[in-house]
C-alpha cells in the first residue's frame, strides 16, 4: 500500500532511490544535497537496503564507482549539487559516452565565486552538453516519481539522467509525499541488464581509443569510428523523448500520476501571453498567471519539466498561439543570456513563429522570487512589445 | 533503439597484442628482467606473473622464464612496479638504441 509522508526534497530523493531497489550508491556531501547520502546510509546500515555504500573522497570518485558499478550490471544512484557537479564534470560526459543508465539526484545550487550555498540552476545547466538527459521537478511528489520513472528510462535507452529539483526550494521544504508500494515499484521496473557482458569467458577492453575511421583490430575484426557512438548518442537522445512520454504514460496507469508530457501547462487555453520557466518557479508563474487572469489578461505557464532531450517540437506546438512570450531563467549563458531563452528562440526559429520574447534572469544565488514580480515583469514586457533585446535582471539589490 | 547487436553504443576492443597499434616506438624506457629475482623462474614452477596480469599492453607472457615483447611493449613501467621481488628495472632506452646502431655498424 502506497502511503503518505510529509517530508522534504532530499529524503524523498533518498527513499526513491531505496525503492528502485539501488544496489551501489557513491556520493559526496555538498550542501543541500547531504541529506541525501546521509538517509541512504542509514537505510544500508539498518540493512533496510540491500546495497554497497561506497565512501570516497571527491565527487569526481564519486561518480567513477558509479561507472565502475554499472558498468558491471549494478543499478546505481548518486547525489550532488554545485561545485561537486563541476567536479564531476570530466566523469558526466563518460558516463554518457559509456552509455551507462546511471541516476543522479540534483539539488540545484548556485556556483561559486562569490561562495554561495543557496539555490539557481547554473550548475544544471551548465552540463547540458554532457549527453545527460534532465528533467526539473516542480515538488517533491515528482522527485520522487521522477527518480523511479528514471530508472526505467534511462535502462531502456541506456542513457544516464539528472533528476534536478531546487536546492532548499525543494531540498529542504517537507510537504506531503505519497509513497509508492514497493511490490508496485518492482513491478514496474524490470531489473537492470547491462548493454555490454563484462564477465564473459573472453576478456575486453572497455571504451578504448576509437579512431576517427573504422579500423581492423588485432584480430582482424573490424571496430566501428569515434563519430559513429557520437551520432548513435544522439540519435538516442532524440528519440528519447517517445520513451519519456511511454514510461509517464505508464507511471499513470500503475501510480495515479500520469507524466506523460514534455512540458507542464498551466491555464494556456485560450493564452496569447505565456510565461515560460522550468522547476519550482512554475509554481510562482502559475500565481502570476491566476493574478493576470483576474485582471482580463490571457495568461498562461508552460515549463519545462524535460530539457535534455530538449522539446522543441512540443514546445513550438504549445506556443503556436502565443503573442508574447516570457522566459524567465535562473542561470545565465554570460555573454549571451539565459539557457532556456536561446533553446525557445531556436525551436520557434524552425516554425517560423515570431512572438515577443522577453528573458528575465531571476533568483540567482537564491534571491527569492515573488509571483509579483513574475506578473510585474509579464506586464512590463508586453507593453515594451519585448523590443528589449539584452535579458533583463529581476532583484538586483544594490 | 539500444539494442545488444548496436555496435555504437558499447565501445569495446579485444585484449591482444597490438591492440592500441605498434606501442614500441612510444618506449623511453625499457624493463630489463633479472632472471635470478624473478619469482617463477627462482621455483621453476607458474606462479607470480603479476607482470603479465598489470602489463596494459599485454606485451608479457607467461613463462619459464617470462618474456616481454619489445614491438609493443611502450615502457611504462607498470610491470616494473608491481614485480613484489623488484625483478624489472627500468632502463633508459636510448643506450640501446645506440648500441644496436654500434653492433649494426660494426656488422657492416
Ligand atoms: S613496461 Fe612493462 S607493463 Fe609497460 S608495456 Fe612494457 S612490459 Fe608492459
Ligand atoms: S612480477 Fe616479477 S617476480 Fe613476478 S613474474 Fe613478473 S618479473 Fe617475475
Amino acid at each position: 500500500m502506497s502511503k503518505v509522508q510529509i517530508i522534504n526534497g532530499n529524503e524523498t530523493a533518498a527513499m526513491g532511490a531505496k525503492l528502485c531497489r539501488v544496489q551501489v550508491i557513491a556520493a559526496y556531501p555538498i550542501t543541500p544535497q547531504s541529506k541525501i547520502p546521509e538517509t541512504l546510509v542509514k537505510y544500508v546500515e539498518s540493512g533496510e537496503l540491500a546495497a554497497e555504500f561506497i565512501r570516497v573522497e571527491s565527487e569526481h570518485s564519486a561518480l567513477t564507482v558509479c561507472i565502475s558499478a554499472s558498468t558491471v550490471g549494478a543499478r546505481v544512484f548518486t547525489a550532488t549539487a554545485a561545485n561537486g557537479l563541476a567536479y564531476m564534470h570530466e566523469q558526466l560526459h563518460w558516463a554518457a559516452g559509456a552509455r551507462l543508465p546511471i541516476v543522479m539526484a540534483l539539488a540545484n545550487r548556485g556556483l561559486g565565486a562569490p561562495w554561495t550555498i543557496f539555490n539557481d540552476m547554473q550548475d544544471s545547466i551548465s552540463q547540458r552538453d554532457t549527453g545527460w538527459m534532465q528533467v526539473y521537478c516542480r515538488d517533491n511528489q515528482e522527485i520522487m516519481d521522477s527518480i523511479i520513472m528514471a530508472y526505467k528510462i534511462c535502462e531502456q535507452l541506456h542513457v544516464p539522467m539528472m533528476v534536478c529539483f531546487d536546492g532548499f526550494v525543494l531540498s529542504h521544504t517537507v510537504m506531503p509525499v505519497e509513497i509508492p508500494d514497493q511490490k508496485q515499484v518492482d513491478a514496474f521496473l524490470p531489473s537492470y541488464v547491462p548493454h555490454l557482458q563484462v564477465d564473459g569467458p573472453e576478456p575486453i577492453n572497455i571504451n578504448p581509443v576509437m579512431l576517427a575511421d573504422p579500423r581492423a583490430n588485432a584480430q582482424g575484426v573490424s571496430c566501428p569510428s569515434y563519430m559513429g557512438f557520437r551520432m548513435r548518442l544522439q540519435e538516442t537522445l532524440e528519440s528519447a523523448g517517445d520513451v519519456i512520454l511511454n514510461v509517464g504514460r505508464e507511471f499513470g496507469e500503475v501510480f495515479g500520476r500520469s507524466y506523460e508530457c514534455l512540458l507542464w501547462k498551466y491555464r494556456t487555453e485560450g493564452a496569447d501571453t505565456i510565461l515560460l520557466t522550468m522547476g519550482s518557479l512554475a509554481n510562482e508563474a502559475s500565481l502570476a498567471v491566476d493574478a493576470l487572469r483576474e485582471k482580463g489578461w490571457k495568461a498562461g505557464v508552460v515549463a519545462l519539466r524535460v530539457f535534455r532531450p530538449f522539446p522543441a517540437a512540443t514546445l513550438r506546438q504549445a506556443l503556436s498561439k502565443a503573442k508574447h512570450v516570457v522566459i524567465f531563467d535562473k542561470n545565465i549563458s554570460y555573454g549571451n543570456e539565459g539557457a532556456t531563452c536561446t533553446e525557445t528562440k531556436a525551436a520557434l526559429f524552425e516554425g517560423g513563429l515570431r512572438p515577443t520574447i522577453t528573458n528575465y534572469i531571476v533568483g540567482l544565488g537564491g534571491k527569492n522570487v515573488a509571483a509579483a514580480d513574475l506578473e510585474a515583469a509579464t506586464i512590463k514586457s508586453v507593453e515594451q512589445k519585448g523590443q528589449v533585446s539584452t535579458p533583463q535582471w529581476i532583484g538586483v539589490a544594490v | 533503439m539500444a539494442s545488444k547487436k548496436d555496435q555504437f553504443i558499447s565501445a569495446c576492443a579485444t585484449l591482444a597484442k597490438g591492440e592500441a597499434g605498434n606501442t614500441g616506438e612510444w618506449r623511453a624506457k625499457r624493463p630489463i628482467i633479472d632472471l635470478s629475482k624473478c619469482t617463477p623462474c627462482k621455483k621453476q614452477k607458474d606462479t607470480c606473473y603479476l607482470c603479465w596480469l598489470y602489463c596494459p599492453d599485454g606485451t608479457v607472457k607467461r613463462g619459464i622464464p617470462i618474456e616481454i615483447d619489445l614491438q609493443y611493449c611502450k615502457g611504462c613501467g607498470v610491470c616494473a612496479q608491481v614485480c613484489p621481488t623488484k625483478a624489472i628495472r627500468m632502463e633508459v632506452e636510448e643506450q640501446f638504441v645506440l648500441s644496436e646502431c654500434v653492433i649494426q655498424e660494426e656488422v657492416e
